[in-house]
């Protein structure tokens, strides 16, 4: 079969689980200016929720949008009582700019362990509601499938739906508002906490939507320590920042970029090498345009 | 109305201990040079920063209590300083912005369009980003948004800053028919003090933290020492 | 005593040390050799951190560069031991450097996910190429004892004594660095880069220099890691190590060399305890999922309730009571800061 075309349908597919995590990063960043280090944990997380959702009421269709609806809340939660406490006490000193970080990182531990408390340390499956196997285009079997199918327009259609209200709804404008200027939006009558929780709440949802669509698309396995949530979070965040972090659709592009690079890299030379490729690759952008390819130079600081 | 206000950062009072009363449907100017305590009186009014001591009430409302969003819901709305609207969204967005709260949208509607009435070169760039504007449109901008939320007190941060001298006339003229024609109350704090007085009602001169002189603005205009220590002849 | 002998103190405290291993069993001395090596680790990452504003979450990539670079020299050259070591801080510091001038220009959560990215990604390189050992790893070992210092002087009780001696004359010599010219213009760059580069300081080539440093130190931290395991491999640099460096440095305390040992002590006491509750309780996922649980809600009660650190938290409350302990340079600077606010408007 073609090569590129090859190259071109993993890199897609990839990009699909990627942008999600990224979008939620760019989420979470916009509206509180932390980078959530517990991103990943989240989706891990919610992708344990799914499995137990998937195995009660035995149908994956009722069972994601459940597990989206519970991220949001378990995000939200998080917002509000951690991260507005954090704000109120580490505002002053070394520790300001980087507490955010470390707090999120704490959080990644207790979901870790938490999940190891409950679910164990052996994996857990989750069964894929479509067919794995490549689509045949005459003798030939193609690298997308109706699983990976459905992942790529579920995800374009879930960017469509943000994009609409963040652009044409009132409570987008207050999103957007209260992330590009907190104190204006909160002189123009915003209830900008308010806001900044349902910044995390999406946020929250569309991770949860990449951490159960990530595990089903793969190799359906989830463990604590599962190596492909590492995964997720790097290259979550990669994307977000070659986007700049600080736009939607700069989120989905970078994610795309990524996603084709790794295939690249994947197809043609080592399977071993995507993690270094996407650092150098990471470092490239930061160095070459730290605003990433759609944000604004303002953006970059803080 | 303020009654002893006091505001302080840290250890140093920004303000200490100032009283001066705004009679309703007029415009009241407070000036004085660079770190006399203006932009701090302005956000504790609006509630960005807290006070430390006094009392500041509109009406049966207490300025000192709430947040921001809080105040705009009572009628109060400021505009803080430096042109303050958002660049990354259009100029309607930013005007939608101010009336979002609002409950009432044929209302605001009717309020966009005294706001365009009022400053008609925001209309015809409605779907420009704010990022593009002028400084004066900036300006007409964050005034307008801050009147989208129809309030009955407008706090003014220096609106003049960094405007040409034709463009601040213009701007001074809209602020002195906001309050002749629909009846809104202002508080406009400027380090141009010429330009303030000459349209303001009343005027109070902050001199380091504390009122060094008020009274009707043209009684100030005409007292000696206020003219040689802040109208610079 | 701290304060007016400094160097009297820190012999003082490796002779208290010394007598220490004498009466400890080999999993207790093996314990001390690793609270030595994350004493080195920590005191880099707030070296980092607290007097450079800098942020690294993947610090464990620079212990496992010193960790492999000292066992090539050995296997490959035949080094001797204390050769592997400075050879595991030339190489972890050349990476420091690179790093840091890419970091020079990155701001706080922009490193801290680059450094992370790099930490994920750089054990793939030792499964890339053969050099390396791939997932098995190398063998480092330093050889025995010298048979000088008897019979049952053991192996454990040798790492021991190596690893405190360096982590005594690494915290000694930190000490006096903070205390000099470099310290304090790092504390200025820290606090407020604009205005320590009105100061006259040179803020890019401060921070890759402080990038270098703590690199540096981090090297031989995992040199002397891989020596108490005889061993370097991924495995013994896994992302855990550089969430546990971060950890004990937010412990300690960011901005002060002076809890170094609360944050390396409570790394390695917490996996202990929770076995000590596990036992008691004879639990299997106890045992694995508790370290974790307490390390972690441990740093968020920490961010969240003393930021600054325990020491810090000490020295502000005397600091109230009258004893001001604030230097001159972050009373200028944060002058500087309030004059340049006034004028950015």
């Amino acid at each position: 079969m073609n090569k590129l075309l090859e190259v071109f349908l993993i890199g897609i597919s990839a990009a699909s689980i990627y942008s999600l995590m990224a979008i939620s990063m760019v989420l979470v960043w916009r509206s509180t200016r932390v980078v959530n280090f517990a991103q990943a944990g989240m989706a891990l997380l919610s992708a344990y929720i799914g499995y137990e959702l998937v195995s009660r009421t035995g149908n994956f269709w009722i069972a994601l949008p459940l597990a989206m609806i519970l991220g949001a809340a378990f995000s939200a939660f998080i917002e509000f009582f951690l991260m507005r406490t954090l704000l109120k006490h580490s505002s002053q000193g070394a520790i300001a700019a980087i507490a955010p970080i470390i707090a999120t990182l704490g959080l990644l531990g207790v979901i870790r362990a938490t999940i190891g408390f409950i679910w164990g340390h052996y994996d857990r499956q989750i069964e894929a509601p479509l067919s794995k196997v490549g689509f045949k285009i005459g003798e030939n079997t193609i690298a997308m499938s109706p699983m990976s199918l459905f992942v790529l327009l579920f995800v374009i259609g879930l960017v469509i739906i943000v994009t609409i209200v963040f652009q044409k709804t009132n409570i987008g404008l207050a999103l957007r508002a209260s992330a590009y200027a907190p104190e204006i939006a909160q002189l123009a009558g915003i209830r900008v906490s308010g806001i900044r929780t349902l910044g995390w709440a999406i946020a929250g949802a569309s991770g949860a939507a990449a951490g159960i669509l990530q595990t089903v698309n793969g190799t359906g396995a989830i463990s604590p320590e599962s190596l492909e949530f590492s995964l997720l979070l790097v290259f979550g965040f990669i994307a977000a920042v070659i986007g700049g972090l600080e736009s939607l659709p700069g989120a989905v592009l970078g994610a795309i970029i990524l996603g084709m690079v790794l295939a690249v890299v994947q197809i043609y030379i080592s399977g071993t090498l995507v993690f270094i490729v996407a650092f150098l690759l990471l470092l490239t952008v930061l160095i070459l345009r730290p605003q990433g390819f759609l944000g604004t130079k303002a953006g970059r600081r803080a | 109305m303020i009654e002893d206000l006091t505001v302080s950062h840290g250890a140093i009072k920004a303000i200490d201990a100032i009283s001066f009363s705004v009679a309703k449907g007029t415009l009241a100017a407070v000036i004085g040079s660079n770190g006399a305590g203006k932009t701090t009186l302005m956000r504790t009014l609006s509630g960005l920063k807290d006070a430390s001591s006094g009392r500041a009430t509109w009406m049966d409302h207490n300025l000192l209590h709430g947040k921001p969003e809080h105040h705009v819901r009572n009628g109060v709305s400021h505009v803080s300083e430096g042109k303050s609207v958002i660049a990354q969204l259009t100029v309607e967005e930013n005007l939608d912005l101010g009336a979002l709260w609002r409950r009432d949208r044929n209302e605001a509607k009717s309020t966009k369009d005294e706001v365009f009435q009022l400053f008609p070169r925001l209309e015809e760039r409605r779907t420009q980003l704010a990022d593009t504007l002028s400084g004066g449109e900036r300006q007409m901008l964050a005034i307008g948004r801050a009147y989208m939320s129809r309030p009955q007190l407008l706090l003014l941060d220096e609106p003049s800053l960094g405007l040409a001298p034709l463009v601040v006339e213009q701007i001074f003229q809209s602020i002195r028919t906001i309050v002749d024609t629909m009846g809104v109350t202002v508080v406009l704090v400027e380090q141009n003090a010429m330009g303030a007085l000459k349209v303001a009602d009343y005027g109070v001169v902050l001199n380091l933290g504390v009122v060094a002189a008020r009274g009707k603005a043209s009684d100030l205009i005409a007292d000696p020492a206020v003219r040689a220590a802040y109208l610079g002849y | 005593m701290l304060k007016k002998h400094p160097l009297l103190t820190f012999i003082f405290f490796g002779f208290i040390l010394f007598l220490i291993s004498n009466r400890l069993d080999e999993l207790r001395v093996y314990q001390g050799a690793t609270v030595a090596v994350y004493a080195i680790g920590i005191a880099s990452l707030i070296l980092l951190i607290g007097y450079s504003g800098q942020i690294s979450l993947g610090h464990g990539a620079l212990l496992a560069i010193g960790g492999y670079a000292a066992a090539l020299s050995r296997i490959h050259y035949e080094a001797p031991i204390w050769l592997t070591f400075v050879i595991a801080v030339l190489a972890a510091a050349i990476g420091g450097a690179l790093l840091g001038l890419a970091a020079a220009r990155l701001s706080g959560p922009y490193l801290a996910g680059t450094t992370l990215a790099l930490a994920i990604g750089l054990p793939s390189i030792a499964n890339q190429f053969s050099i390396f050992g791939g997932e098995q790893g190398l063998y480092f070992d330093i050889g025995l004892p010298p048979a000088s210092l008897g019979e049952d002087f053991t192996q454990y009780k040798w790492y021991f004594w190596i690893s405190w001696s360096v982590a005594l004359i690494v915290l000694y010599w930190l000490r006096n660095v903070m205390n000099s010219r470099y310290g304090r213009s790092w504390r200025a760059v820290r606090s407020n880069d604009v205005a320590a580069e009105l100061a006259g300081i040179h803020v890019g080539r401060n921070k890759v220099l402080a990038f270098t440093i703590s690199a540096g130190l981090a090297g031989i931290a995992g040199a002397l890691l891989a020596m108490t395991v005889s061993l370097v491999s991924p495995g013994v640099y896994p992302l855990v190590l550089s969430f546990s460096l971060a950890t004990g440095a937010v412990l300690s305390g960011v901005t002060t060399l002076g809890g170094v040992m609360i944050g390396s002590v409570t790394l390695v006491a917490i996996p202990e305890i929770a076995l000590a509750i596990a036992n008691r309780y004879g639990s299997e996922t106890i045992t694995t999922n508790l370290p974790g649980l307490l390390v972690s809600a441990l740093l968020i009660l920490t961010v969240l309730f003393v930021p600054n650190g325990p020491v810090e938290q000490l020295h502000a409350k005397r600091a109230k009571k009258g004893h001001s302990s604030h230097s001159l340079i972050e009373v200028t600077v944060r002058v500087g800061s309030k004059t340049l606010s006034t004028k950015k408007k």
